[in-house]
């Protein structure tokens, strides 16, 4: 029997296969970014497929709404020959296909076996939705966990400035720590010497 | 019907795309970040479809952290490639061979 629901997982997988291809073949950066995002939107909808609405919508809102918009930044900011980092890519090719073909094969092997043959579970509505599982269970079992996500982020946040940040050589902010710790021999010298003899005007000699 | 190995099918599928584009373009390091997010994707995809027929929502949560942890990563990723790129005019792997490794 063919569902509806099977159609829609072949259209959303075959579009994510060939987007997720796409990423690694195109000659433009840019391109290669947008396709995926078109990876990531198609995944949110197998996503959605298998009930997990939450994760579906932070998908789209985190990696295509943020991380995504900063590789465009990236991408452009950056002015490169982007042919010349493509040198190589036909000599690999042969090579990165076999091992790819082999991978595929052998772990489709492996998912055919009968501890991966689970039956479909019915589409019962169940009374609590996806979200309030999700919440009830992460600010139980797992809030240590979720805390340390917290602490990664603000690392990522304090590395991504930190390393990016310059100073630049003609800026003219001025330091008030070094201003206040100023003394008074750093700024003012006494100096101790005899006065001068009293000026007298020099005899401008008579020419006449 | 769609079953579990439907999804993990896809799931290995998408993960050897992303290993053979790391194995492609060995030299731009933009698109091995997005190879290495791509990845973390088809490992995300056999998580919940893990989670939703085992009937368990852990795999979820382990998803959420996992999206967590990649856009930590890519963020700090994203600044140390504009970084390279302030130093050595050049995002070229060949290029970084500072340590001389």
């Amino acid at each position: 029997m063919f569902e509806f629901k099977d159609f829609v997982f072949y259209v959303l997988s075959f579009v994510l296969i060939a987007s997720g291809l796409s990423v690694i073949t195109s000659r433009n950066p840019v391109t290669a970014a947008l396709s995926l995002v078109l990876a990531f939107f198609n995944a949110a909808g197998i996503w959605l497929l298998l009930q997990a609405e939450f994760l579906a919508i932070a998908l789209v809102l985190v990696y295509v709404g943020a991380v995504m918009v900063l590789f465009l930044f990236v991408v452009m900011m950056l002015d490169i020959n982007f042919d010349k980092l493509r040198e190589g890519f036909w000599d690999y090719l042969p090579m990165a296909g076999f091992i790819g073909i082999l991978m595929t094969v052998e772990m489709v092997m492996v998912f055919k076996t009968k501890p991966f043959n689970l039956p479909p579970i019915s589409d019962s509505i169940s009374n609590t939705s996806n979200t309030e599982m999700i919440g009830n269970t992460l600010y139980s079992n797992y809030v240590l966990p979720f805390e340390l996500a917290s602490v990664i982020l603000l690392i990522a946040i304090v590395s991504a400035i930190a390393l990016t940040l310059r100073d630049r050589k003609d800026s003219k902010k001025a330091n008030p720590a070094e201003q206040v710790a100023v003394k008074r021999q750093d700024r003012v010298r006494l100096v101790r010497m005899k006065s001068e003899e009293k000026y007298t005007k020099p005899k401008v000699k008579e020419t006449r | 019907m769609i079953g579990l190995a439907h999804y993990l099918i896809l799931g290995a599928i998408l993960f050897t795309i992303s290993v053979v584009g790391i194995f492609l373009n060995r030299k731009n390091i933009i698109i091995l970040l997005m190879s290495i997010e791509l990845m973390l994707l088809a490992v995300n995809i056999n998580f919940i479809a893990f989670s939703h027929y085992l009937n368990d929502i852990a795999g979820q949560i382990f998803v959420f952290f996992i999206l967590t942890v990649a856009a930590a990563e890519s963020a700090i990723g994203l600044a140390i490639i504009v970084l390279i790129f302030r130093n050595t005019r050049s995002i070229n792997v060949d290029d970084l061979n500072r340590l001389n490794g």
